[in-house]
């Protein structure tokens, strides 16, 4: 049954993971296909035809506007060919039909900055965002991530917590207002926080690499179908790629391959 | 109509760039400031209605939960000065480009030629008040005077108006001029010719341009074209960039005369065929049927096989002089430069890694700076920035590098940017490696557009340093465009829409579309037809630019349109510029009028060759003699913090090393992942555990000896760290990269004999010890003149060369990293030390250059590697470092910080001659020497395996953090904690 689940990864215009992406999407069992974005605004190819859709990392238009920024406005302004819809109106559609969407580091920023994260009511608005690290520069390095078991994100069911890395300049997230922060911890969207070795959630360098307020990693909307975060579950998928997978006992399957699973499981369950 | 859009971040909100910006000026420059704000400014030139500017503002230009915005007006006056720094007219503006881009989105409608967006950034300073000390920061940091310009702004000054001469747009007019150029004149207007066209050619070689011209058949076929006898500044142009040494290696290519310490005189027909060729085809020849290489020499990059289905491509290439004069732009276009020789190799190959190696003068650097020069600082910061967001925002990780230090590359930094690339074996039905122009395809551009960026790059690095070295020989790569055409070109390749594919580099046009030629003998290059970024390039200009991110193709007519067509989908610019013949002639028309025409012979094989005195005077050298440290903990820590020793983490994390999910062994490793990995181990294929294994040896501190032992030693390293992680010996090629000063005799340089000595012996060594350890070259490139001259201050590089390595693993489970893994694991030291510390770091941190340079003898080291692959593949090993800078001292360091557990050796057990101290013992850069940990279980069978080579227990690994070396006396000479000697070596470079 898992063979039905369809996934798409979006390439081009700076994307740089989706092969890696893809292949988690294809370890958990889903039918996947990268598709470049002129494909889709050409028509050529549907969101519609899927039911999983990655957004990868890269730096989409070299981030130069601020992270994710040009690719949003691509999005939403871009005409799909023969039809009035951009694709974010296809997005959209995508998501009131109860389907999933994942997006990791440059695919969590586009998220943010077209509003469908967190949406707080599906209102679409942008009340997030995420912008430079506080110590001014990129970094690459693997961080602790504490999963809150509250969460109506439906990847992460039955994590505790994740090591995974985190590759980004513009990762810091904060919110307009301390009551959108009220409301995301209240609702229980914060899904993932940088934590310290015990495991807690830390505001201090490097564990939070970035200076995220109140350590916040990723988000889900409400209805845990959408889901973004700053570190890589792709590239944690085997344990050769742990970074100390030469003096460790780790099991087989990298941590992160278990948010691909949990999501095609869950469509498998729900949406065939 | 102009705006000027300026977006700030909203108050409470951390300005992570500003506060960079105070640090570094605290640091560089020792000014402390109350704050630092910055905003980005957007001036943008085009027919817009004021609501689709506040549109624009509100939407892609600003984020509003984080930013303000104030169009045609300051966004705060709360500061004290004001600096904008903006790009001069020309130059590459990515998020300039970008943010046109999205207005275009937003409006539904493109821009006309004439209309733009341009950039700048301000920075708001509180507590600096006069603008002499802001004139100072502008040009000292925030600003290369090269490629930007600022204005400066104190409290209470108006603030400029928004109009045209605000912005950098380029103003020229359409120049369809073609100059003639009268070459039958004096021998000094003709050097002076060469020199003020920046046309790098000498006396010799105008000579034999003028004699081709004055030929009676020549100037009857010129009639033909409607040309006149006198050369064209286009042919004139075309010819000096062929001719280059950067192009055309002319003193790898020279004929030299060779004479030794014992006056024994020998001639070499070019160091390249005799000893880089010469080495390839004897180590072929002796692989026999076990042969792997695939394309050596011949194409952009070489090719070797990984297994049935896919081969390898690798290219390492140097950066150098543009890293001098702009170093961000100049590292930035040397990776996404290299990235287009993987893609321009066969038909076409996807990247997979990068490689990186800088050597730069101390950042600590505290003397008065030479006229021109850039503080090292500047340049390691610039350069690092470069290439991170050159590989960065390619997708492709970072996963092998190092930096070297020494005063001289003051005067020259080196950059060396790796690009290793994976390209199936057969593509259609064919060998990818192969391509072949068909008579009759169309030459094709795809990717960027042409500016007068990038002119004379290929001639300018031909020559030191000077005074007039061009600005316009400065470029900023744009790696968006770069990957938007490459995720078309893999495309194209796939579904066979050309036949031979190219990059554009050093030369441009000139040079890609020539060498394509060969195969059919003649080209046919309309001039007029390539897309400008801006009018006003003459027809000689656009042939040579250098502007980045274009490739040609050959497209046979039948899939032109389909080409074409793809492109434009995938917003992709391509361009038919004429077709590939076989009229024998490099054919140049612009608006239908010729405007060069040069047989093919003559500008491939015109150029006569360089003669090259050689001479080598060993130079005197003696072994220093000074007394025994009394303390050998503080002389460890001093030589773990040495600039060639010591941590380059904050710099590795600045690169992406894992994108693409393939790195295995990444730079950084051990149980606080901050430990220093001899190799990097990479899986290209994420459905297979096949690795490819990458690392690299480069030792120039050896050349002021002898440079024939730094080539040795460099080779040898280069294996070494191969080895070390799991890499066959069997299937590893190399690739070397020379960097050298000026070797040939002339006014400027005397020495020329010398340096010319010193690189025939490296050549020697290069050729010897790749044969001896069955190592094929597979490519590799020269920079030849890493000098710097101005008045009387000369400044030369110590002969420097790169060897990188790269080849296979079968097994990535099977890879083996540095760090100690468990306490009680038996430590073996592979390998006999010698009093080898000539150029060694422990001679340098004392002054001493010494005489005993480290030698390397093939045979034993060849044995040991191979039984280490054994050893290895047995599974038998714990953990396995390499020895060089510091020798065994620095080694057991890095291995017990970076595993967690302390060591206990004695330094008695070393396989060493008897009599040798222990300073010398502890610090020797003997080569081919390794440590291993080994559990105490496979105790029996490592030493089996190793039986009846040199193979030491010199202790074991322990659970207290701690650094234990005895003497064998009873005498403990270093007692230290791991977090001690930890810090020694994170401490220099921990902040950069």
């Amino acid at each position: 049954m898992a063979a039905k689940v369809r996934a798409i990864v979006i390439s081009g215009n700076g994307t740089n993971c989706e092969r890696e992406v893809a292949h988690a999407c294809r370890l958990a069992g889903a039918d996947t296909d990268i598709v470049h974005i002129s494909e889709l605004l050409a028509d050529r190819s549907r969101l519609d035809d899927y039911h999983f859709l990655n957004l990868a990392g890269g730096f989409l238009d070299g981030d130069d506007l601020g992270s994710a920024k040009a690719g949003a406005n691509r999005l939403t302004h871009a005409r799909v060919a023969g039809r009035q819809d951009s694709l974010a109106d296809d997005l959209r559609r995508f998501v009131a039909a109860g389907k999933l969407v994942m997006g990791v580091c440059n695919g969590f920023q586009l998220l943010v900055k077209m509003g469908l994260l967190p949406s707080f009511d599906g209102d679409f608005r942008q009340n997030c965002t995420l912008t430079f690290n506080d110590r001014g520069r990129f970094e690459n390095r693997w961080c602790n991530l504490q999963v809150n078991n509250h969460s109506p994100c439906i990847y992460t069911r039955g994590l505790t917590d994740i090591f995974l890395p985190v590759r980004h300049g513009e990762g810091k997230f904060v919110t307009d207002s301390p009551e959108t922060l009220e409301r995301l911890e209240k609702e229980q969207l914060v899904v993932v926080r940088y934590a310290d070795a015990q495991g807690d959630p830390t505001l201090i360098y490097p564990d939070n690499p970035n200076g995220s307020v109140a350590a916040i990693a990723g988000i889900c909307d409400p209805s845990g179908r959408v889901f973004g975060l700053m570190p890589h579950p792709e590239a944690y998928v085997h344990r050769t790629h742990h970074p100390r997978w030469t003096r460790e006992d780790l099991p087989e399957e990298g941590l992160g391959l278990a948010l691909y699973r949990n999501a095609v499981d869950f469509i498998a369950a729900t949406l065939i | 109509m102009i705006w000027k859009i300026i977006v700030g971040l909203k108050a409470g909100i951390t300005d992570a760039r500003g506060n960079r910006v105070k640090k570094d000026i605290a640091e560089h420059l020792g000014i402390e400031l109350d704050v630092v704000r910055t905003h980005d400014v957007y001036t943008v030139d085009a027919s817009l209605s004021d609501a689709d500017v506040e549109r624009v503002a509100h939407g892609p230009f600003s984020d509003s939960v984080i930013q303000d915005v104030a169009i045609n007006q300051p966004l705060t006056r709360d500061c004290d000065m004001l600096i904008e720094v903006g790009f001069r007219p020309g130059v590459t503006d990515n998020t300039g480009r970008t943010a046109k881009e999205a207005i275009q989105y937003l409006v539904d409608r493109p821009f006309a030629p004439e209309e733009g967006v341009y950039t700048s950034t301000q920075y708001l300073f509180k507590g600096l008040h006069d603008k002499v000390t802001a004139e100072k920061i502008a040009g000292d940091l925030l600003a290369n005077g090269l490629i930007q310009r600022w204005t400066i702004l104190a409290k209470g000054e108006t603030e400029p108006p928004v109009d045209a001469a605000a912005i950098p747009r380029v103003v020229g007019q359409v120049s369809t001029e073609v100059r003639q150029i009268d070459l039958n004149v004096s021998n000094e207007q003709l050097v002076q010719i060469s020199r003020d066209g920046m046309l790098a050619l000498t006396l010799e070689e105008m000579h034999r341009i003028r004699d081709h011209f004055t030929d009676p058949q020549v100037i009857s076929q010129r009639q033909q074209c409607g040309l006149g006898s006198q050369i064209t500044d286009v042919e004139l142009e075309a010819l000096a960039q062929t001719w280059s040494e950067h192009c055309k290696h002319k003193i790898f290519a020279a004929r030299v005369f060779y004479e030794d310490e014992q006056g024994r005189k020998e001639q070499i027909d070019s160091l390249f065929k005799t000893f880089i060729v010469g080495a390839t085809r004897e180590v072929r020849k002796n692989l026999g049927e076990k042969d792997f290489c695939l394309s050596v020499f011949k194409d952009n990059a070489g090719v070797i096989t990984f297994n049935d289905d896919w081969s390898l491509v690798f290219k390492v290439e140097t950066h150098n002089s543009p890293s001098a004069l702009d170093p961000y732009g100049g590292a930035l276009t040397g990776i996404v430069g290299v990235n287009r020789d993987g893609m321009g190799t066969g038909m076409g190959a996807r990247l997979i890694f990068n490689t990186d190696v800088f050597c730069f003068a101390s950042p600590f650097y505290d003397q008065p700076l030479p006229p021109r020069l850039l503080h090292p600082r500047r340049i390691f910061e610039g350069v690092v920035e470069g290439v991170e967001h050159g590989g960065n925002k390619s997708g492709i990780p970072t996963i092998n590098g190092s930096i070297q230090f020494d005063e001289r590359f003051a005067g020259k930094p080196l950059v060396y940017c790796g690009t290793a690339a994976l390209m199936p074996r057969l593509l259609n039905g064919q060998p990818c490696h192969e391509k072949k122009v068909q008579i009759g395809d169309h030459i094709v551009m795809t990717g960027g557009r042409i500016g007068k960026d990038g002119i004379h790059g290929a001639t300018f690095s031909s020559e030191e340093l000077h005074e007039g070295s061009p600005v316009t020989a400065v470029q900023i790569g744009d790696p968006i465009t770069q990957r938007k055409m490459f995720d078309f070109l893999l495309l194209a390749r796939d579904r066979g829409l050309y036949t031979s594919i190219t990059d554009n580099g050093a030369g441009g046009l000139s040079s890609s579309v020539g060498e394509m030629a060969e195969d059919t003998g003649g080209f046919e290059l309309h001039l007029d037809r390539a897309p400008l970024k801006y009018q006003g390039l003459r027809p000689w200009e656009i042939l040579i630019s250098e502007a980045q991110e274009r490739m040609t193709l050959a497209v046979p007519p039948e899939h032109l349109d389909k080409f074409i067509t793809l492109a434009k989908e995938m917003d992709v610019e391509a361009t038919d510029l004429g077709v590939f013949t076989d009229s024998g002639y490099f054919n140049c028309l612009y608006q239908g009028q010729t405007v060069c025409c040069l047989s093919m012979e003559f500008i491939h094989e015109g150029v006569p060759q360089m003669q090259l005195p050689a001479k080598w005077i060993p130079p005197l050298v003696n072994e220093p003699a000074f007394a025994e440290p009394g303390d050998y903990a503080q002389v460890l820590e001093q030589l773990l913090g040495r600039l060639n020793i010591c941590s380059k983490e904050a710099v590795v994390r600045r690169y992406d090393h894992e994108v693409q999910a393939g790195t295995v062994v990444k730079p950084l490793t051990g149980v606080t992942n901050d430990g220093p990995s001899d190799a990097a181990v990479f899986r290209p294929l994420l459905d297979s555990f096949e690795g490819v294994v990458v690392a690299h040896g480069i030792c120039p501190s050896y050349s002021d000896i002898d440079t024939y032992h730094m080539m040795a030693c460099a080779i040898d390293e280069g294996l070494r760290n191969y080895v070390a992680t799991g890499g066959n010996i069997e299937h590893v090629a190399g690739l070397d990269n020379f960097c050298w000063c000026d070797p040939v005799l002339s006014e400027k340089t005397p020495d020329g004999p010398y340096k010319a000595a010193q690189l025939v012996r490296a050549n020697q060594a290069l050729y010897d010890y790749c044969v001896a350890f069955g190592v094929p070259l597979i490519s590799g490139k020269d920079s030849m003149k890493n000098d710097y001259q101005i008045g009387d201050r000369k400044i030369s590089i110590p002969p420097t060369v790169l060897f990188s390595v790269i080849g296979k693993i079968a097994d990535v489970r099977l890879a083996v990293t540095m760090d100690v893994k468990k306490p009680d694991d038996l430590v073996y030291l592979l390998g006999r030390t010698e009093d080898e510390l000539g150029g060694s770091e422990y001679y340098a941190q004392l002054g001493h250059l010494g005489a005993h340079v480290p030698q390397v003898n093939a045979t034993v080291a060849l044995q040991r590697y191979r039984t280490l692959n054994q050893a290895q593949q047995q599974g038998l090993l714990a953990s396995c470092h390499d020895l060089s800078d510091g020798g065994l001292g620095v080694t057991l360091a890095e291995s017990a910080f970076a595993g967690g557990y302390g060591m206990d050796v004695d330094l008695a057990l070393i396989d060493a001659p008897a009599d040798l101290r222990a300073d010398k013992l502890l610090f020797s850069e003997s080569q081919s020497r390794l440590l291993i940990t080994v559990a105490p279980q496979h105790q029996v069978a490592v030493e089996e395996l190793f039986c009846g080579q040199s193979c030491a227990l010199i202790g074991k690994v322990v659970e207290a953090p701690e650094l234990k070396v005895r003497d064998g006396a009873g005498r403990v000479l270093v007692q230290t904690p791991l977090d001690r000697l930890k810090s020694a070596w994170q401490a220099p470079l921990k902040e950069m």
